[in-house]
C-alpha cells in the first residue's frame, strides 16, 4: 500500500520562498497540507508492569500467562517473566486479558453526537453530491459523551471520524486519539493521514434524486463520480506542474486539493459500499481515476467477492449482524467477516453507531463464532486482528499503534475476564500509557461538559 | 409420531439438516416430547440446573427441571447442551416490515386517518425475514408494537410467535400503546401539555362512547360486558352510540380506547424522563382502572421506589447508557439493576433499538447485565434473572406469564436447546419448538452463505448452486 503520513513538520507553514529572487518565473506557492495541526500531547503516565495475563497483541500474537511493560508512553517488552521497571506500578493480570487498544475505522462520535438533536446534525453536508472540500474535523464536538462511553465500556483508544455517506464524496476523515480535550486539534492523532470519505449505492441517489438532481440512479452515482474524478486529474496536472516549475499560480479549490491528495496517495479512501457488484464498479473506476480504494465501509456482501478483494488488497469494515434496514443490506450474512478473512482479505469489525462502538470486542465474537460453526476455526488472538491491526492499517496508523510490539504507542487494554465474554469489560484502559481509565477508581472517569451538572453526573454508564 | 421411546440428535450444524428437521415438522396433538441431560434454565429467575429434564406434551410445558422422563416420550438428548424457554422479545416491531426503507414492505405506523383504532394484527407478515432470522436465534415470542404516525396514539399492538406457518398472533389487540414522552410531545403539537391533554380528551370520549357499552358489546369466549373485541365493530355505527359534537377523535378511535379506560387493555406508555415516568404513574389517579405498562424508562432508575410502589411493570431499555435526548439524560446500563433491585417489576425490551429486526440482540444485552455486575459501582443481574428478564418477565408485564416464557408446568411448550450459554455470543440455537412444535433453523442467510462459501468457479453460475 502506498501510503505516506502527513508529517507535523512536514507542511509546518505555508512557504512563501521566492518573492525577492526575481527571474521569469515566480517560485511556487506550497501548499500548508496541514493547517489545523494536531496538539495532541500525551499525558503523564506511571512505568506499569501487567503480570501472569493472556495477552493478545493485537497482530495475531498470544501469550499465557504473559507480561507487559509500559514506559515512557511506549511499550517496551512484551513477553514471559520480564521483572518490573524500579518505582513500576505492578498489576497482577491473573484471570484478565490484555490486548491492543480497540480501533474503530468507522464513527460519528462528535459530528452526529449525543444528544441527537437537529443542532447537532454535522455530518452530511448534503448540499451536493461531491463535497471532497468538508473536513469532518470541523464538525467534531469534542464534548460528545459518546467518547467517554467508547473508552470506557469498549476499550476505544483511536477512532477514524467519518463525514456521512449522502455524497458520493462526503469529505474528509479525521483520525483521533480517544482523549477527552477542549479542542478537535487536542485529539487529532499525530501523523495520521486524511482519510476521503466516499459513498455508493442507495444513499446518494436517495439524497439528490429526491431533490430531482443528479444523481438520481446507480449509474447517475458513476457518472458523477467519474466527471469529478477527471476534473480532479486536471487540477493535479496544472499543480504538479506549477509546484515542479512555478509561474502563475492555479486557481486554488479546496475539494480538489482533497482529490488531489487521493491521487498523490497521501490521503486514504474509505468507500461506503454495501452491493458485491457496486464493489467491482467501483475497483474499475479507482483504476481509471488513478488512486487505490483502501477500504470498503458496511461492505455487507464483501462474502461474494471476497476473493477480488483479496487480490486487490481491499480491507473490508463489516457488522457482525447488521441486516435488512434497506434493500442493500438485504443479503447480510452472519458470516460475511469471518468469510473474507479466510479469503485472505483483510478484515475490520467497525461500528457506525454509538452504541456498537462500547461493544467491537462483542461484535468480533459474535464474527469468530459464526466463523466456527461453519467450520473455521479462527482462533482469539487471530480475530482481535479485526479490533485493531487491520483498522490501524487501513488509518495508516500501523506504525504507531495497532499491536503489542516494543515501540508502538501503548494504546493497551486490560480486560477483566476473556474480552469475546459478554460478561467482561474494560478494567483499565491506557492511551499512549496514560490511564484513562479505571474501574475502581471513579475519579479516572471522563465526564463531558455536557453532562456536568445534569441528572447521573459521574454515574457508571 | 409413534407413542415409543426414540433418541433424537441435535444436529450440530443446522443449515444441512433443514430436511431432516421439516420430516419432524408435525403438529404437537398427543405427543410428549422428553429434552434429556441439559443444563436447563427454567426462565423464571431460578438458577440453571445442570443435568435437567423438560417434558412437553401436547404442545405444552408438563414438568421441568430434575423430573422424570414419561414412558413413551421422544427423547431428545441435549447432553452439554442448555435448555431454556423462548426467548420474549418485551418490544418489537416484529413482523411489521421487510426492510426498513422499503415502504411498501413496511407497516410500522401509519399517516392514515385513523390512530387507536389501529390494530396491528391483520399487518403481522410470518413470512417476513426478520422473522425467520430472529426465530433461528432463539426468539419465539414478541410483544409486537405499531408506532405512531400522527397522533400520541399508535394503536392496537399484539403478541406473537415466530413459529413458520401462516397464524402468528397469538394475542391480538393486547395493548394500545401511546408516547408520552418527546415523541408524544411532538405528535401532540410540540409540548408535553398538549399531549396529556390529548390524552385526557381521548379518554373522555372514549368514556362517552362507553356508555353505550352494553350495545356493542361483543360475543365470544373473550369477550367483556361493554368492551367491543374489535373497535371497528359494525354495531358502533348504530344510532344508540350517540356521540356529542365535541371530538376530536373518530368514532373508531374512541371506541378503541373503551377497553382501556375499563382496564380491560393495557395502556403501554413510552416514557423516558424521570418526570413523564411520574406522570404516566400519576395517571391511575384520574383513571383508576388503566392497567399500565411503561416502555423505555431510561430514567427510571432515579424514580426506581416510586416506581416499585405503584407496581406497573416496566419494559426498560437494557443497554441505553447516552444522553441520547433530553428526556434521556441519567441514562445508565444500571438501570435495570437498580430497577431490578429496588424492586420494579421490570423486564427487558428495547424501544427504538432496530427493534422491528433485531429482537435477538436481547440474548446479548441480558448477557452485558451479568456482566455489568462486576464493575464497581454499577448494578447488574444474577444469570437466572438476566435470562427472566428476556422470557418470563415479558410476558408477565403483558399479562401472559402463566401462558408463556418460563418452563413452568402448563406454559406453552416454546423451548430452546442451545449449543452453550445462551448468554453468550459464541453460543447459538441448535433446536426451537414453538407450542410444541420443531422449527426450521435455516434462513434466506445461511443459503446464502452456503452458495458463497466456496467461490471457485464452478460448471455453473452460483445461481444454480442451493
Amino acid at each position: 500500500m502506498h501510503r505516506r503520513a502527513i508529517g507535523a513538520a512536514a507542511f509546518a507553514a505555508a512557504l512563501l520562498t521566492g518573492c525577492a529572487t526575481g527571474g521569469d518565473k515566480a517560485k511556487p506557492v506550497r501548499i500548508n497540507q496541514d493547517p489545523f495541526p494536531s496538539t495532541y500531547q500525551r499525558y503523564p503516565g506511571a512505568p506499569t508492569l501487567i503480570r501472569g495475563v493472556t495477552i493478545l497483541d493485537g497482530e495475531g500474537g498470544r501469550i499465557e500467562s504473559g507480561e507487559i511493560v509500559l514506559v515512557d508512553g511506549k511499550v517496551q517488552a512484551v513477553g514471559t517473566g520480564l521483572s518490573a521497571p524500579s518505582g513500576a506500578v505492578v498489576i497482577d493480570g491473573t484471570g484478565k486479558y490484555v490486548t491492543a487498544g480497540i480501533i474503530d475505522v468507522h464513527s460519528h462520535l462528535g459530528d452526529y453526537p449525543s444528544p441527537s438533536v437537529e443542532a447537532h446534525q454535522d455530518g452530511n453536508e448534503a448540499t451536493g453530491p461531491a463535497r471532497p472540500e468538508v473536513w469532518a474535523e470541523h464538525s467534531v464536538w469534542p464534548q460528545d459523551p459518546g467518547f467517554s462511553r467508547a473508552l470506557t465500556n469498549g476499550g476505544v483508544t483511536a477512532l477514524q471520524i467519518l463525514p456521512g455517506s449522502a455524497n458520493l464524496f462526503g469529505g474528509r476523515s479525521v483520525t483521533v486519539k480517544n482523549v477527552p480535550a477542549r479542542t478537535v486539534q487536542a485529539m487529532k492523532f499525530p501523523g495520521a493521514p486524511y482519510g476521503l470519505k466516499m459513498a455508493c449505492g442507495e444513499n446518494p441517489k436517495r439524497v439528490y434524486g429526491s431533490k430531482n438532481q443528479a444523481p438520481a440512479t446507480r449509474m447517475g452515482n458513476i457518472a458523477v463520480t467519474r466527471q469529478t474524478w477527471i476534473n480532479a486529474q486536471k487540477y493535479k496536472r496544472e499543480w504538479d506542474a506549477y509546484e515542479e516549475d512555478g509561474g502563475e499560480m492555479p486557481d486554488r479549490d479546496l475539494a480538489m486539493d482533497t482529490l488531489r491528495g487521493v491521487l498523490a496517495g497521501d490521503i486514504l479512501v474509505h468507500n461506503h459500499c454495501y452491493r458485491a457488484d457496486e464493489m467491482a464498479v467501483m475497483i474499475d473506476l479507482s483504476k481509471e481515476a488513478g488512486y487505490k480504494i483502501g477500504t470498503f465501509h458496511h461492505a455487507v456482501e464483501s462474502y461474494k467477492v471476497a476473493d477480488l478483494l483479496a487480490r486487490e488488497s481491499i480491507c473490508s469494515a463489516m457488522w457482525a449482524d447488521w441486516y435488512g434496514f434497506k434493500m442493500e443490506a438485504y443479503d447480510a450474512v452472519r458470516e460475511n467477516i469471518p468469510l473474507v478473512h479466510q479469503a485472505g482479505a483483510c478484515a475490520i469489525v467497525h461500528s457506525d453507531d454509538p452504541n456498537g462502538i462500547q461493544r467491537l470486542n462483542q461484535e468480533a465474537a459474535k464474527a469468530m463464532a459464526a466463523g466456527r460453526r461453519m467450520g473455521a476455526n479462527i482462533p482469539e488472538e487471530v480475530a482481535w486482528t479485526w479490533l485493531s491491526a487491520n483498522p490501524a492499517k487501513a488509518l495508516g496508523i500501523f506504525e504507531q499503534t495497532g499491536s503489542l510490539k516494543p515501540g508502538k504507542n501503548a494504546d493497551v487494554v486490560l480486560w477483566n475476564g476473556n474480552p469475546f465474554s459478554n460478561y467482561s469489560r474494560p478494567e483499565r484502559v491506557w492511551i499512549d500509557g496514560a490511564l484513562m481509565y479505571d474501574a475502581n477508581n471513579p475519579r479516572l472517569r471522563p465526564v463531558s461538559d455536557f453532562e456536568l451538572g445534569q441528572p447521573g453526573e459521574g454515574d457508571v454508564k | 409420531m409413534p407413542q415409543r421411546a426414540r433418541r433424537t440428535w441435535i444436529p450440530a450444524f443446522a443449515g444441512m439438516t433443514l430436511a431432516a428437521m421439516a420430516a419432524f415438522a408435525t403438529p404437537a396433538a398427543a405427543q410428549t416430547i422428553a429434552i434429556t441431560g441439559g443444563t436447563v434454565a427454567l426462565g423464571d429467575g431460578s438458577e440453571p440446573i445442570p443435568g435437567g429434564t423438560v417434558v412437553l406434551r401436547d404442545g405444552r410445558v408438563v414438568a421441568a427441571g430434575n423430573v422424570a422422563v414419561p414412558g413413551g416420550a421422544e427423547v431428545i438428548d441435549a447432553t452439554g447442551k442448555w435448555v431454556t424457554p423462548g426467548l420474549v422479545a418485551g418490544f418489537s416491531r416484529l413482523g411489521l416490515l421487510d426492510v426498513d426503507a422499503v415502504d411498501a414492505a413496511n407497516d410500522v405506523s401509519s399517516e392514515g386517518p385513523f390512530s387507536a383504532a389501529l390494530d396491528i394484527a391483520p399487518a403481522v407478515n410470518p413470512n417476513a425475514q426478520p422473522v425467520a432470522i430472529n426465530r433461528a436465534d432463539g426468539v419465539t415470542r414478541a410483544v409486537v408494537a405499531p408506532a405512531v404516525g400522527k397522533s400520541i396514539f399508535a394503536g392496537q399492538g399484539a403478541l406473537i410467535d415466530t413459529g413458520a406457518d401462516l397464524d402468528p398472533v397469538t394475542r391480538p389487540r393486547l395493548f394500545q400503546f401511546v408516547e408520552l414522552g418527546e415523541q408524544g410531545a411532538e405528535e401532540a403539537g410540540g409540548s408535553r401539555a398538549a399531549a396529556h391533554v390529548l390524552l385526557r380528551n381521548a379518554l373522555r370520549e372514549a368514556s362517552e362512547l362507553g356508555r353505550f357499552g352494553s350495545s356493542i358489546a361483543s360475543r365470544g369466549p373473550e369477550a367483556q360486558p361493554g368492551v367491543p373485541e374489535n373497535p371497528t365493530d359494525p354495531k358502533l355505527l348504530t344510532p344508540q352510540a350517540q356521540r356529542s359534537q365535541d371530538v376530536l377523535l373518530t368514532r373508531f378511535d374512541a371506541a378503541a380506547l373503551v377497553p382501556v379506560l375499563r382496564g380491560r387493555q393495557i395502556l403501554m406508555v413510552h416514557a423516558e424522563r424521570a418526570t413523564d415516568i411520574l406522570q404516566v404513574l400519576a395517571l391511575r389517579r384520574e383513571f383508576p382502572n388503566l392497567k399500565l405498562v411503561i416502555v423505555g424508562a431510561d430514567e427510571g432508575w432515579t424514580v426506581a421506589d416510586r416506581l416499585a410502589a405503584s407496581g406497573v411493570p416496566v419494559i426498560a431499555s437494557a443497554l441505553s447508557d447516552l444522553p441520547a435526548g433530553f428526556e434521556s439524560l441519567a441514562a445508565t446500563q444500571s438501570n435495570v439493576g437498580r430497577m431490578r433491585a429496588a424492586g420494579v417489576n421490570v423486564a427487558i425490551g428495547t424501544i427504538n433499538d432496530d427493534d422491528s429486526r433485531m429482537a435477538f440482540r436481547g440474548r446479548y444485552y441480558a448477557g452485558n447485565l451479568v456482566g455489568l455486575g462486576k464493575v464497581p459501582g454499577a448494578a447488574g443481574l444474577s444469570w437466572g434473572e438476566a435470562l427472566a428478564m428476556i422470557t418470563s418477565r415479558p410476558a408477565e408485564a403483558m399479562g401472559l406469564g402463566g401462558e408463556l416464557g418460563s418452563l413452568r408446568p402448563g406454559r406453552r411448550g416454546d423451548v430452546v436447546v442451545w449449543s452453550g450459554d445462551p448468554l453468550e455470543n459464541s453460543s447459538a440455537a441448535e433446536l426451537i419448538l414453538i407450542d410444541g412444535v420443531r422449527q426450521p433453523l435455516a434462513t434466506r442467510q445461511t443459503k446464502l452463505r452456503d452458495r458463497y462459501r466456496n467461490l471457485r468457479q464452478d460448471v455453473l453460475p452460483e445461481a444454480y448452486k442451493r
